[in-house]
């Protein structure tokens, strides 16, 4: 056991050599390409024995890792944003084709417009694809989360690929002190990879992939929803291995001070930190506030949330994308369907989009809406929280002109 | 489990569901029996799709996988990197796609490989439009033919996919033609003895596709040849050189003639592309 300074996406990398990836096929993108530029340099110093497909773009990045994955070695990629909606289509093929890649998300926003920083849109626009989704708060999780997800997905019961996600900059670019595993623990923890399902060898043929018909089509996409629940089950059994092994405690949801809390804010991702921290502030003041993190969002442990939030009168869900045409944003549809039948009022709040910072005053004031609803003033269901003044006149030709 | 109660000859199945007188099926039959079973091949969909099976059934005896239209090459190359970090240089990691699924929506991946010199067969069978899904026009779709896309007839030449791998500087680049299968089979071996990206592209007859009767399958390939519409050659270490050069070029219209997607063609457009023709030959035989 080590300690090192690492900021999100060496943290990554870290956790793609401990899993002894054998092909890396990486493209880079911002805030990703720090990902693609030190695996090929941990390559060339024959650091990883793997090999690198230095390919043209992030679809040939998927496709030739699962290609890669198929032959029996672990396949390693990484991506972000429009990066990841061009895989797109191929991310079907590995979660379909039931091909176990874990693969790093730097969140960063979708276009348009074009913006080079956090939000989360860009996984959630995916979470229908049949990977598993697990949300990292800081740097060290970027790491653990990251072996966590080669157990899970490569499990005979699941065999499911896994998005790793980590804010983009807030966590990419941030240096944190990470406590790094020693490498026989971690071949003990994960053992060498083999192919459990699908898999090409001309010693063993299989066809895969071919045109089925509806005959088979429902049952087979319903063998991907039972390795899902199956997720739910096995994930808190690895985490109590990834203890006993590591020391540090993973979880599916996280609460934070909840248990006599009148109000609860459900988060994703690098906000929890400082939602934490402002908790712990407006308890020093005599608010009775709490937070629940959601590390794994695919699947979505519905229980847990339900029974973290059981009895509560109200409850925030800060959303970091924008959930355009639904009610409020996706982690609020998923919280209040977990909620569905109670009395508790769930509130949806949107901020922190395209690298907009969420700051304590944020959340402080989405604690003190909360709690106006707990006092039976009633608030909006859906709040878009850091919403500056004016936000039709942004870019109105006209407004620019008259400033002129 | 289903039993087989008779092994088929070749690595294809019997019974395969092709057209009458598709030329895919005699190429893919000929192109496996040439690498043999150490081989993983990629499928995109399309008209090779049908050897990929259906349901629990498959029409093939080796490994292989059906990708997604545009990342044949993709595949093939995760494979073959996958293959060779655990010590395997001799399995053939063969890409097989139509027209369409390399020369316009693949054409992206085929260029990945071929400047990264990821050492896989790359097999364009080319029937010149996008047949699978009911003839629509390709940019390997010649100039005048008829598709249910080019209702009038194509006002635009084919693209030229071995020229574009030459301008990658691939080892081994050749066409071929169910017409002359001697040399087909011969080009594959090479393919396969290749150290980098090797391609093949192969002109490929459709009579659902092009308006022939089945049986001229052959007779039109040659056709094609003798008259320079296809031309055989090969570019192995830079340098090009001609496998078949017909004594004296036959008039187009004796291919044209023969095929239904052609017989909108007045007599100045038929003009057209024999100039089209004829100039495209004169100046291959130029650069030799």
């Amino acid at each position: 056991m080590t300690f090192k300074m690492l900021d999100g996406n060496a943290a990554a990398v870290e956790g793609m050599q401990l899993a002894r990836v054998g092909v890396i096929s990486a493209y880079p993108i911002t805030p990703q390409s720090a990902i693609a530029e030190k695996l090929s340099e941990m390559v060339d110093n024959d650091q990883i024995d793997a090999k690198y497909i230095r390919v043209e773009s992030e679809h040939t990045a998927m496709s030739a890792a699962i290609g890669a994955q198929l032959t029996g070695v672990r396949a390693a990629t990484a991506t972000s944003s429009v990066g990841l909606a061009l895989m797109h289509e191929v991310l079907g093929v590995a979660s379909g084709c039931r091909v176990p890649i874990v693969m790093p998300v730097v969140n960063r926003a979708l276009v348009s417009p074009w913006s080079l920083w956090c939000d989360h849109q860009d996984a959630m626009a995916e979470r229908d694809s049949g990977w598993l989704q697990f949300y990292s708060e800081n740097v060290q999780d970027v790491l653990d989360l990251m072996l966590m997800a080669y157990r899970v997905a490569e499990d005979e019961e699941i065999l499911l690929p896994a998005m790793v996600c980590l804010d983009g900059f807030f966590l990419s670019h941030s240096m944190q002190k990470v406590e790094c595993p020693d490498q026989a623990k971690v071949d003990s923890f994960l053992g060498k990879y083999t192919a459990k399902n699908t898999h090409l060898n001309p010693k063993d043929p299989m066809f895969i992939n071919d045109l089925t018909s509806s005959d088979e089509f429902t049952e087979m996409r319903y063998q991907q929803k039972v390795a899902f629940d199956n997720a739910l089950r096995i994930i808190p059994r690895v985490q109590a291995e990834f203890y006993e092994t590591f020391g540090r405690r993973l979880n599916l949801v996280e609460e934070y001070r909840t248990e006599d809390a009148e109000v609860v804010l459900v988060t994703l991702g690098s906000m929890s930190g400082t939602a934490k921290h402002v908790v712990n502030t407006l308890r020093a003041k005599g608010l009775k506030v709490g937070i629940l993190k959601i590390v794994s969002f695919r699947p979505f442990p519905d229980e847990l949330v339900r029974t973290a939030l059981r009895g509560k009168k109200v409850v925030g869900v800060l959303d970091r994308s924008a959930g355009l045409g639904a009610e409020g944003g996706p982690v609020w549809l998923e919280t209040t369907s977990a909620l569905k039948g109670t009395a508790t009022e769930v509130k949806s709040y949107i901020g922190g989009l395209g690298g907009r910072d969420i700051p304590e005053a944020t959340i402080e004031k989405i604690f003190a809406e909360l709690l106006e609803q707990y006092n039976n003033h009633p608030i909006e269901n859906t709040t878009w929280i850091d919403l500056k003044e004016n936000p039709l006149d942004i870019r109105q030709v006209d407004k620019l002109v008259q400033n002129l | 489990m289903y039993k087989i109660y008779k092994d088929s000859k070749g690595l294809v199945a019997h019974g395969v569901s092709a057209c009458a007188g598709c030329g895919l099926e005699l190429i893919i039959r000929n192109v496996l029996d040439v690498l043999g079973e150490d081989t993983i091949i990629v499928i995109p969909p399309g008209c090779s799709a049908l050897f990929s099976g259906f349901g629990k059934e498959t029409a093939l005896k080796i490994a292989g996988i059906q990708g997604n239209l545009e990342n044949t090459a993709a595949y093939a190359a995760g494979i073959k990197a996958g293959l060779q970090i655990q010590g395997n240089e001799h399995t053939t990691v063969l890409a097989f796609a139509g027209d369409g699924a390399t020369v316009d929506i693949g054409i992206q991946a085929l260029s990945g490989v071929m400047e990264r010199r990821d050492k896989i067969v790359y097999v364009c069978y080319d029937n010149e439009a996008y047949m699978n899904t009911g003839i629509q026009g390709s940019s390997s779709t010649p100039l005048g033919a008829n598709t249910t896309t080019t209702p009038t007839g194509k006002n635009t030449s084919r693209k030229d996919l071995i020229k574009i791998a030459e301008a990658h500087d691939i080892p081994y680049a050749a066409t071929a033609s169910v017409a002359n299968l001697v040399d087909l089979r011969k080009k594959v071996q090479k393919a396969k003895d290749t150290d980098g990206p090797a391609l093949l592209h192969i002109h490929t007859p459709c009579p659902t596709g092009w308006g022939f009767d089945t049986a001229k399958s052959i007779e039109i390939s040659k056709e094609a040849v003798n008259t320079g519409a296809w031309i055989l050659y090969e570019y192995e270490a830079g340098v090009r050189k001609i496998s078949y050069k017909p004594k004296e070029l036959r008039p187009i219209s004796n291919y044209l003639k023969l095929q239904g997607r052609f017989k909108h063609l007045k007599e100045n457009e038929i003009v057209e592309v024999q100039d089209e023709i004829v100039s495209r030959f004169h100046k291959f035989m130029s650069e030799l």
